[in-house]
């Protein structure tokens, strides 16, 4: 029996990604790290900004995304997301461009405290990228 | 009778406007295809967020406490009604039928004593209202700058209709847009976003059982306020794809219209040239035969 299953990424502008040879995914799920094999239980979960790991027959592929929501359900692993890069794409000066965002959002001072622990996860992750 | 003269210059000028008219058509006709293509390829994504917050709101457990967003206030005195209108005229009833929607709407509201609010995105829309219901509009949107539809005027729009939910400045929230069917018809549609309406799909939920990590109640808060910018995404990109449309055909029209007109004014031109010509000719004759 194969251990493939199917995943799509969809954002609002199209459908960013469709594969079917997926081997394992690592999403940066809200409350941690969360790996997805062939057959996991049907699941409903959040993401915080991080990098998406995808293992597939075809090779290995990382995206970097900010927010989105991941559905698991009959082996098919659906992730929406409105802000998603593949991170062999983001060259350096794009990369400072989306820091020197991430920053400005970081340290604004009027913001709740889940929205300041967002801002400086992004920091974080495109930090640990360059 | 217009002179010869006038009515030479009446043809140049329908003649020129038909140019301009079928160049439009041409330029409406090139976007339409491409704002058709993207208000195709956002469906997967509005799709896919619909199916995931009617499982979920199928899994939450205490639909008393269940978020306002989706549940709503309880009350139904305030609405707040999002008028989607483009920024640009000559495209047909585009905009007339949505503020025509709109304002059927509003009055059915005023007459029950409920309060009203608008929101105007697109400057024709705003345009249109101020008149009649101007002390209504509590704000006026604009993306004149942006040249397609882009999910991050969306967020913008989703986050005001947020804020003012989260300081109970409203209780219902309608938007409205017209719905791209093809290039002829396109429907204008009113689509309550506040409470999430799921009466209509409630029956075919799936009976699938999630895990939900973290909770149910989590997730929907979070889901949300994503949701409502989804929802408002899919109606500005069903909305350009509209306003292409209609303002091809309308176009379309204005060409044909104007072709006719040349051929009318080219027949009353020649005639009325052929009559002077006789007339001169019937001169000539009879001061021949006088003599």
């Amino acid at each position: 029996m194969s251990e493939e299953f199917k995943i799509e990424i969809v954002n609002p502008e199209k459908s960013f990604l469709v594969k079917e040879d997926i081997l394992e995914v690592v999403v940066p799920a809200f409350e941690g790290e969360m790996g997805i094999l062939k057959d996991h239980i049907s699941i409903i979960s959040f993401l915080k900004p991080g990098i998406i790991k995808i293992s597939s027959k075809s090779g290995d592929e990382n995206y970097y995304v900010e927010d989105g929501i991941v559905e698991f359900k009959n082996n098919n692993l659906s992730i929406l997301t409105s802000t998603i890069f593949n991170v062999v794409d983001l060259d350096k000066s794009k990369l400072e461009d989306l820091i020197e965002k991430a920053e400005e959002e970081a340290n604004q001072t009027e913001i709740s405290d889940q929205f300041q622990y967002l801002a400086d996860q992004k920091v974080q992750v495109l930090r640990s990228i360059n | 009778m217009a002179s010869l003269d006038d009515l030479k210059k009446r043809i140049a000028s329908v003649k020129s406007t038909q140019k301009i008219t079928k160049a439009m058509k041409m330029v409406a006709a090139a976007k339409l295809r491409r704002a058709q293509e993207s208000a195709e390829n956002g469906r997967p994504y509005s799709e896919k967020m619909k199916n995931v917050i009617l499982n979920l709101s199928n899994g939450i457990s205490d639909k008393e406490n269940a978020p306002k967003l989706l549940s709503g206030t309880g009350n139904d005195k305030v609405h707040l009604c999002v008028v989607m209108t483009s920024d640009r005229g000559l495209c047909g009833g585009f905009n007339s039928n949505i503020i025509k929607k709109a304002k059927s709407y509003f009055s059915k509201i005023l007459s029950e004593g409920k309060e009203l609010k608008i929101i105007t995105v697109g400057s024709k829309g705003n345009d249109q209202l101020k008149r009649m219901y101007g002390d209504k509009i509590i704000e006026n949107i604009s993306f004149k700058e942006s040249k397609n539809a882009n999910y991050f005027d969306a967020e913008k729009v989703g986050k005001i209709v947020i804020d003012k939910f989260k300081d109970s400045e409203f209780d219902i929230c309608t938007i409205f847009y017209n719905q791209f069917k093809n290039v002829i018809t396109q429907i204008p549609q009113a689509q309550q976003i506040v409470p999430l309406n799921n009466k209509d799909t409630e029956d075919k939920a799936s009976e699938e059982s999630y895990e939900f990590e973290p909770d149910e109640d989590e997730i929907l808060a979070n889901l949300l306020p994503k949701n409502i910018s989804t929802q408002i995404f899919k109606a500005m990109l069903e909305n350009s794809a509209s306003e292409q449309g209609s303002r091809m055909s309308a176009m379309d029209n204005a060409t044909r219209n104007a072709g006719e007109m040349v051929d009318k004014l080219t027949i009353q031109y020649n005639r009325s040239r052929q009559a002077a010509i006789t007339k001169e000719l019937i001169e000539i004759i009879s001061g021949a035969e006088s003599l």
